[in-house]
């Protein structure tokens, strides 16, 4: 799944600590997120969707 | 584990208790029957003595995985005791076999539990490859 994590991450100038931090996740997820080499779950999905005020659709798009 | 968080730090802690709690018993149930040839019921119970901190290291790493709150490092330490579970299963399996037929020594069951300990580094070694 493809998302645009880094690119809202960077419009806000916070690190990826930042984001862990008030995703309330560890670093690793942010990073593993941002690659692409890990899904968020769906409760996940949305506390990232409701911390930058856009619906989930907005961020998160499937490859297919 | 490259950071530590509430649930790594208390794993962490448990599972050095343990470690040493295991390193004890050993020691001790083998001077115990080397001093004394113990049997009946004291034996099974020292004999038992040091499976049992083992035990908790298998329960240890159970609880580590309901109480980390990370879902990301639950799904990789998911991950890495399924690959060390399926190694374990695999070696134990073929041995056994090569057993049955007189084609390699006889081995204690005891080595399931340290083949699942190396199959947890492997596992590590497995998910740092697919990254």
């Amino acid at each position: 799944m493809k998302n645009r994590l880094k690119v809202l991450r960077a419009e806000r100038d916070w690190s990826q600590g930042d984001l862990a931090e008030r995703l309330d996740v560890s670093r690793q997820s942010v990073n593993a997120i941002e690659t692409g080499r890990y899904d968020p779950s769906l409760p996940l999905a949305f506390r990232i969707a409701r911390l930058f005020e856009l619906p989930v659709e907005a961020i998160f798009d499937s490859d297919d | 584990m490259a950071s530590r968080n509430a649930a790594q730090r208390r794993y962490n802690y448990r599972v050095l208790g343990l470690s040493l709690a295991y390193a004890a018993a050993l020691i001790g149930a083998g001077f115990v029957f080397q001093a004394s040839r113990p049997e009946g019921p004291l034996a099974w119970l020292l004999a038992l003595l040091p499976a049992l901190p083992l035990v908790g290291i298998f329960i240890a790493m159970g609880r580590y995985l309901v109480e980390e709150r990370d879902e990301y490092l639950r799904a990789i330490e998911s991950r890495k005791a399924l690959i060390a579970t399926g190694f374990m299963l695999i070696v134990t399996t073929c041995w056994g076999f090569l057993q049955s037929f007189d084609q390699v020594p006889r081995v204690d069951f005891y080595w399931a539990a340290i083949l699942w300990f190396g199959g947890l580094g492997l596992g590590g070694c497995v998910t740092r490859l697919a990254r």
